[in-house]
C-alpha cells in the first residue's frame, strides 16, 4: 500500500476525532441548557436551600462549565463515566451488559439483513423490470414502509400469541443457553431486518445498475459472459463504494435506533436504559449514552469512508 | 348431576383427568363453563397447594435505576419483589385483619401510646441468622432516619423512642395511634439484618424465597428458601421470577403466550377480549384506588365553595365509570374512602345534577370558563374523563377549559402545583393514613390544600380513639366534611385487574393491593 492512501485514511479517523469532540461539547452544551442542574434533579421535591448548596458542593457545580467539561472529558477517556444519580450504581459497568446486548442484536439482525439485501438486490438487477425484481422491490418497500412498532406488533400476534413458535418477549441475561437467546431474538431481529432490508436492497440495486450502464459492462456482456458473472466480476466491485456506505448507515441504524424495538419486545439493550434515564432525568446517564451512540455512529461513517476509499481502484493504485 | 362433578373435579386436581376432559363432561351434563370453572379451582384449593415449577410473573412498574434498598421502594416490581424476599412485622390479611408474621403478638398501653413487639421465636434470616428484636428494632429505626429517604418516613417520624429488650420491642410514640400495626404492616418495613444499617440494599430477610437473580428493570428471580418459618403456607413454587414489562400489549402477549402466568395492571378496555383466551382468568376485585380531580381550597377561583360544589355536582359518575373504567370500577362520593377500609360507613351517593349545579355556579359569581388540566399519565383514560366531564359540566352552563399537560413532568410540575387537575391516588390501609397523607393542613400532599384546624383535630381525636364505635363517627363525620367542603372530585374508584394463565390456583382476591397485595407469586401455585 502506498502513501497516499495511508494519509487519507489518517485523515479520516482524525477528522472521526475532531468531531467526535465536537459532539461531547454539544452533549455536554445541551445537558447544561436543561432547566434545573443536576443537584434539582436529585433533590426533587424535598429539596432545601441548604441541602442544594452542600450537594453542588459535592458535586462540582460550582465550578465554571467548561472546568466541568474537562472534568468530565478526562472522566470519560479514562473509563470512568460517572455514577448514577437515579441508583447509584457506577455507568460503566451497567452500560457494559446493555451496550452487549444492543450489539448482539444488531450483531445478528446484520448478519441476516447485510448478505439478504444484497442478495435480492443482485437478483433484483439481474431480472430487472421482471417480475421477480418487482416483487423483491414491492415486499421490500413495504416492509420498510410500515413503521417498526406495527412490524413487532404484527409479529408477536403471529409467532408468539397466535402459533407460539418464538416468545413474544426477549428478556436475555447473563449466562444463558446460546440456543435459549438466539429463540429469544428471533422475533426483534426479525422486525430489524425487515426495518432496514430495503434501504439496503434498492441502494444495492441502483448502484450496480448505474454501472450497468458503463462500457465495460457492455463490452463483457460482448465477450460473452453470463449475466451473473457480469454482475458479479465487473459491476458489483464497481459499486461497492456506495453498498458499504449505505450498509455502514444501517448497521449505525441497528445500534442507535432500536429504542423502539426494544421496548416493545422488552429487550434489555441501550435503548431502555437510556429511555430510564431520560424520563429520571439522570443526566450522568444520558451522556454517557448520548457519547456513545455518537461515537458507534462515527466510527460506522469513517469505516464506511475508509472502505470506499480502499475499494476505489484510483486510490490503490496511484500512477 | 353434583355428586359426579364433584368427583370428577376431584380427580382433576389429583391430576387424573385433565381439565379439558371435565370441561367438556361439565357441558354434557349441562353445566355452564363459568360455573364448571369455580367449581374446579375450589377442588384444587380443597386438594391443597402443589410443591414444584417456576412460577413468572410479567410486571409493569420496573426500571432499571430500581434498588433492593426496601427504603427506596416506589413502584410495583420492587414492591411485589420485596414480599417475595422480604418478611414484615405484621401483615394484613385479604379479610382487613391482622396477621401477625415476625411480630407473635402486639400489645399496647390503654393511651395507645406506648406499643409492646413480641418477637416470634425462630425466624431465619437467608444468611443463616436468627431474627431477634435488636434486628426489628434496627430497622424501625433506620426507616425513622431522613437520611434513609424511606417510604414510610412520613409515618415512622411519629415514633419517638424504640427500644429492644430480650425478646421484645418496645416503641414509644409521640401522639397516640390506635393505628400503629397498620402502619407496620407497610411494605418498606422489611426486616433486614441490624436493620440494613451495614448494607441497605443486600437483599437479604426472612421471606420465602431467597434472591436468586436481581437485574433492575429486566428481571428478578427467587429460589424457594427451604428454612422459611411457614413454608406450608407461602413459597409453592421452586422458583419464581418477576419479567419487567412495561409495555401493556407486550404484557399481554407474554400471558397470551405462556411466557408468564400472571399480569398486573390489564386495561379496562381490552378486559373483554382477554377473557376470552381460554385458559386466561381475569383476576378484578375492589381496592382503595381511585381517579380524581382536584381543586385547590386556597387558589381562585376554587376559594369559594359555591364553585367547588357547582363542579362537583356536574360530573356525570355514572357514565364516567362507564366509559372509562368500562365498569371495572365503583362509584366515587368525594371522599376518598370506600369499603375496603375497615371503619367505613356510607354516606348517601351524590349525584349528577345540572340545574343545582347551575344555582351553585350563579351562586359563586364566578365569570367565564374554569382550566382543567390533564394528562395521558394522571390515570389511564383521564383525558377522556375531562372531555366527559367538560360535556357534563357544559349542560350545567359551566364552560370548562381542558388544558392537555405533557406526561413527562407532570408529577413535577402540574399535579399538586396546579389549581385544578386531574389525578390519582392508590389508598391506603387505613382511614387515618389516607387523612394524614392528603388531607391534614401540614401534610406535604395535601393536593387539594383542604386546610381546617377542626379537621385536623378531628385527625388526631380519632387516631388516638380506641373504642371502635365512637371512631366510626369520628371518620363519618369527617368524611362529610372533606365531600361537602373539600376539593376534591372523586368520579370513581378503580379496580385492581390482574390476570393470570392456565393451571394457576390458589388465588385469593385481596383488597390492599394489586397481585393479592403482592403475595401472588407466593401463595399461588402451578396445578400439575
Amino acid at each position: 500500500m502506498s502513501s497516499p492512501i495511508l494519509k487519507l485514511i489518517a485523515q479520516r479517523i482524525a477528522l472521526g476525532i475532531v468531531l467526535l469532540l465536537a459532539v461531547s461539547v454539544l452533549i455536554f452544551a445541551g445537558t447544561q441548557i436543561l432547566p434545573g442542574d443536576v443537584a434539582q434533579a436529585i433533590l426533587g421535591q424535598s429539596a432545601t436551600p441548604e441541602s442544594l448548596a452542600n450537594l453542588r458542593e459535592q458535586l462540582g457545580l460550582n465550578d465554571p462549565a467548561y472546568i466541568r467539561y474537562f472534568h468530565w472529558l478526562g472522566g470519560v477517556l479514562t473509563g470512568d463515566l460517572g455514577t448514577a444519580m437515579s441508583s447509584g450504581q457506577d455507568i460503566a459497568t451497567s452500560i457494559k451488559g446493555r451496550l452487549w446486548n444492543t450489539l448482539f442484536l444488531a450483531f445478528w439482525a446484520a448478519i441476516v439483513a447485510v448478505p439478504l439485501a444484497i442478495i435480492l438486490g443482485l437478483i433484483a438487477v439481474r431480472y430487472r423490470n421482471g417480475w421477480v425484481d418487482k416483487l423483491i422491490s414491492g415486499l421490500a418497500l413495504a416492509s420498510t414502509s410500515f413503521p417498526e412498532f406495527f412490524i413487532g406488533y404484527v409479529l408477536v400476534y403471529f409467532f408468539a400469541v397466535k402459533w407460539q413458535i418464538f416468545p413474544g418477549i426477549s428478556t436475555v441475561y447473563e449466562g444463558m443457553p446460546f440456543l435459549e437467546r438466539m429463540q429469544a431474538i428471533a422475533l426483534p431481529a426479525t422486525a430489524l431486518t425487515l426495518v432496514v432490508l430495503a434501504h439496503m436492497m434498492r441502494m444495492t440495486r441502483a448502484a450496480i445498475l448505474n454501472v450497468m450502464q458503463s462500457a465495460y459492462v457492455e463490452t463483457a456482456e460482448l465477450k460473452g459472459l453470463s449475466a451473473f458473472n457480469v454482475i458479479r466480476k465487473h459491476a458489483f466491485p464497481n459499486a461497492i463504494a456506495p453498498i458499504i456506505n449505505v450498509v455502514m448507515l444501517n448497521l449505525a441504524y441497528l445500534i442507535v435506533g432500536v429504542v423502539v424495538v426494544e421496548v416493545i419486545f422488552v429487550y434489555p439493550g441501550m435503548g431502555q436504559y437510556l429511555v430510564d434515564h431520560v424520563t429520571k432525568r439522570d443526566v450522568p446517564v444520558v451522556q454517557a449514552v448520548g457519547l456513545i451512540f455518537a461515537a458507534v455512529y462515527i466510527s460506522l461513517n469513517i469505516i464506511a469512508d475508509i472502505a470506499a476509499i480502499v475499494a476505489n481502484p484510483r486510490l490503490r493504485h496511484p500512477k | 348431576m353434583s355428586n359426579e362433578l364433584e368427583f370428577l373435579s376431584r380427580r382433576v386436581a389429583s391430576g387424573k383427568l385433565s381439565r379439558r376432559d371435565f370441561l367438556g363432561r361439565a357441558a354434557a351434563l349441562g353445566v355452564t363453563a363459568p360455573f364448571a370453572n369455580l367449581l374446579l379451582s375450589s377442588a384444587a384449593r380443597a386438594a391443597g397447594p402443589v410443591k414444584g415449577g417456576t412460577l413468572k410473573a410479567g410486571l409493569v412498574g420496573g426500571e432499571s435505576t430500581n434498588s433492593l434498598d426496601p427504603a427506596l421502594f416506589m413502584t410495583q416490581v420492587p414492591f411485589a419483589f420485596g414480599k417475595m424476599w422480604g418478611e414484615l412485622i405484621v401483615e394484613l390479611s385479604p379479610d382487613g385483619k391482622l396477621e401477625n408474621r415476625i411480630a407473635e403478638e402486639i400489645g399496647s398501653s390503654p393511651d395507645a401510646k406506648v406499643w409492646t413487639l413480641k418477637i416470634r421465636d425462630g425466624i431465619e434470616f437467608h444468611n443463616g441468622k436468627t431474627v431477634t428484636a435488636e434486628d426489628v428494632a434496627a430497622t424501625l429505626e433506620r426507616h425513622s432516619d431522613e437520611k434513609s429517604k424511606s417510604g414510610a418516613l412520613g409515618y415512622m417520624k411519629g415514633i419517638e423512642s424504640i427500644k429492644a429488650s430480650g425478646k421484645e420491642v418496645v416503641l414509644t410514640l409521640k401522639e397516640a395511634n390506635a393505628d400503629l400495626p397498620y402502619m407496620l404492616s407497610d411494605y418498606h418495613l422489611i426486616i433486614q439484618p441490624n436493620g440494613g444499617k451495614d448494607k441497605a440494599d443486600a437483599g437479604i430477610s426472612a421471606g420465602p424465597y431467597k434472591i436468586a437473580t436481581n437485574e433492575p428493570g429486566v428481571r428478578h428471580g427467587g429460589e424457594r428458601f427451604a428454612n422459611y418459618w411457614q413454608g406450608d403456607k407461602m413459597g409453592h413454587a421452586d422458583q419464581i421470577e418477576i419479567i419487567v414489562i412495561n409495555d401493556a400489549t407486550a404484557r399481554t402477549a407474554a400471558l397470551q403466550g405462556g411466557q408468564v402466568n400472571m399480569i398486573n395492571r390489564v386495561e379496562p378496555k381490552i378486559v373483554d377480549l382477554i377473557k376470552r383466551v381460554p385458559g386466561v382468568t381475569i383476576r378484578n376485585h375492589a381496592g382503595p384506588g381511585h381517579y380524581v380531580f382536584i381543586m385547590h381550597c386556597n387558589t381562585a377561583p376554587f376559594d369559594n365553595a359555591d364553585l367547588r360544589m357547582a363542579l362537583k355536582l356536574a360530573i356525570d359518575r355514572e357514565e364516567m365509570l362507564k366509559k372509562v373504567l368500562r365498569g371495572y370500577g365503583s362509584l366515587g362520593n368525594d371522599f376518598p374512602i370506600n369499603a375496603s377500609y375497615p371503619l367505613f360507613t356510607e354516606i348517601e351517593q351524590r349525584k349528577y345534577d345540572p340545574d343545582k349545579a347551575k344555582f351553585h355556579f350563579k351562586k359563586s359569581g364566578h365569570d367565564g370558563s374554569v382550566l382543567l388540566r390533564t394528562s395521558d399519565v394522571a390515570f389511564p383514560g383521564a383525558v377522556d374523563a375531562a372531555q366527559l366531564f367538560q360535556q357534563s359540566a357544559a349542560k350545567a352552563g359551566i364552560k370548562l377549559e381542558i388544558k392537555r399537560e405533557p406526561g413527562d413532568g407532570y408529577w413535577s410540575e402540574v399535579w399538586n402545583k396546579q389549581p385544578f387537575c386531574a389525578s390519582y391516588w392508590g389508598g391506603r390501609s387505613t382511614q387515618d393514613q389516607m387523612y394524614s397523607t392528603a388531607y391534614l393542613s401540614t401534610a406535604d400532599w395535601n393536593d387539594t390544600r383542604f386546610k381546617r384546624p377542626d379537621f385536623d383535630k378531628m385527625v388526631l381525636a380519632a387516631r388516638a380513639e380506641l373504642d371502635e364505635a365512637k371512631r366510626k363517627a369520628m371518620y363519618h363525620d369527617m368524611a362529610v366534611m372533606v365531600r361537602d367542603d373539600g376539593g376534591l372530585i372523586l368520579p370513581m374508584f378503580n379496580q385492581f385487574i390482574d390476570a393470570t394463565g392456565a393451571k394457576v390456583e390458589g388465588w385469593v382476591d385481596d383488597p390492599h393491593q394489586e397481585l393479592m397485595n403482592g403475595y401472588a407469586l407466593a401463595k399461588c401455585w402451578l396445578q400439575a
